[in-house]
């Protein structure tokens, strides 16, 4: 089986062929949070947080959180600005990266208790401060005021 | 997204986070983390591949009761078609490197134009 590749690396390497002269210092903690679920899945309201935008951003455009309806969702969603794999993929297909259609057969079963009314567009920053004091806490609060139990998180 | 995901985690908000970027997820260290062995892009399953989908989202829901401390992660059973992605994601070939110079040079210039919009 093939070994995962190894991105920080391929990125180090690929910023310094473009002329960057610091290497990106990406975040890294010894401790990490752990909440245990407080009640059933069945029972639980999830939030869907993605990297992606709800419009055709692109790299000259500032990023920020965002959110948009998932009783009434964009048919897609962009990240054209965002380094991923453009050339051996693509998201026309909105279920392979953001998986709306999965959730609402799940909670359709029974497995899962609701969809939050909306989902959350986490702006991926290149400062590790600005998401923790400031886009991290905005999308923590949105998630609050929706009554968010459980959050499925997915960069693309 | 990682550190959004120890956020949330901290304030109280159980976590999963579905993605394909493993030695950066797990650099940072983050609660529960379904790992999809897919190019960056298509971490709930291959395009239009209902049936794929359903199954790694089930992991993914699955993951949030059967995580039992921090730092677990899982992978997923499948795999992409073909291994070309492999190699040629970020890939430097010597007649590629003007190229990469003149975006670096391009990317340079429109952060700092972003900055001074901002400021």
């Amino acid at each position: 089986m093939a070994e995962p590749i190894e991105y920080m690396e391929r990125s180090r390497l690929y910023y310094e062929a473009q002329g960057f002269d610091r290497a990106y210092r990406w975040a890294m903690f010894d401790d990490v949070p752990f909440t245990p679920l407080s009640k059933p899945l069945s029972e639980s309201r999830l939030g869907i947080i993605t990297t992606s935008a709800t419009y055709a951003r692109t790299s000259r455009d500032s990023r920020a959180v965002d959110s948009g309806s998932t009783t009434e969702p964009p048919e897609r969603l962009y990240a054209d600005d965002l380094s991923w794999d453009k050339k051996a993929t693509h998201m026309d297909d909105r279920e392979s990266y953001f998986p709306l259609l999965q959730l609402e057969a799940a909670v359709a079963e029974g497995r899962l208790g609701s969809i939050s009314p909306r989902f959350y567009c986490a702006p991926t920053s290149y400062s590790h401060r600005e998401t923790l004091t400031e886009d991290g806490p905005e999308i923590l609060e949105l998630c609050q005021q929706d009554e968010v139990d459980i959050a499925l998180l997915v960069p693309l | 997204m990682s550190l959004v995901a120890r956020l949330l985690e901290e304030a109280g908000i159980p976590t999963v986070i579905l993605g394909s970027g493993k030695d950066i997820v797990e650099h940072c260290g983050v609660p529960r983390f379904l790992f999809s062995d897919f190019p960056l892009g298509n971490p709930c399953g291959v395009p239009w591949d209902r049936e794929m989908q359903h199954a790694i989202l089930q992991q993914a829901l699955d993951l949030f009761e059967t995580a039992e401390a921090p730092r677990t992660t899982v992978q997923t059973p499948y795999s992409w078609d073909g291994d070309a992605w492999r190699t040629e994601y970020m890939e430097i070939r010597p007649e590629d490197r003007a190229e990469l110079l003149r975006k670096g040079e391009e990317n340079r210039r429109e952060r700092a134009e972003k900055r001074a919009r901002e400021a």
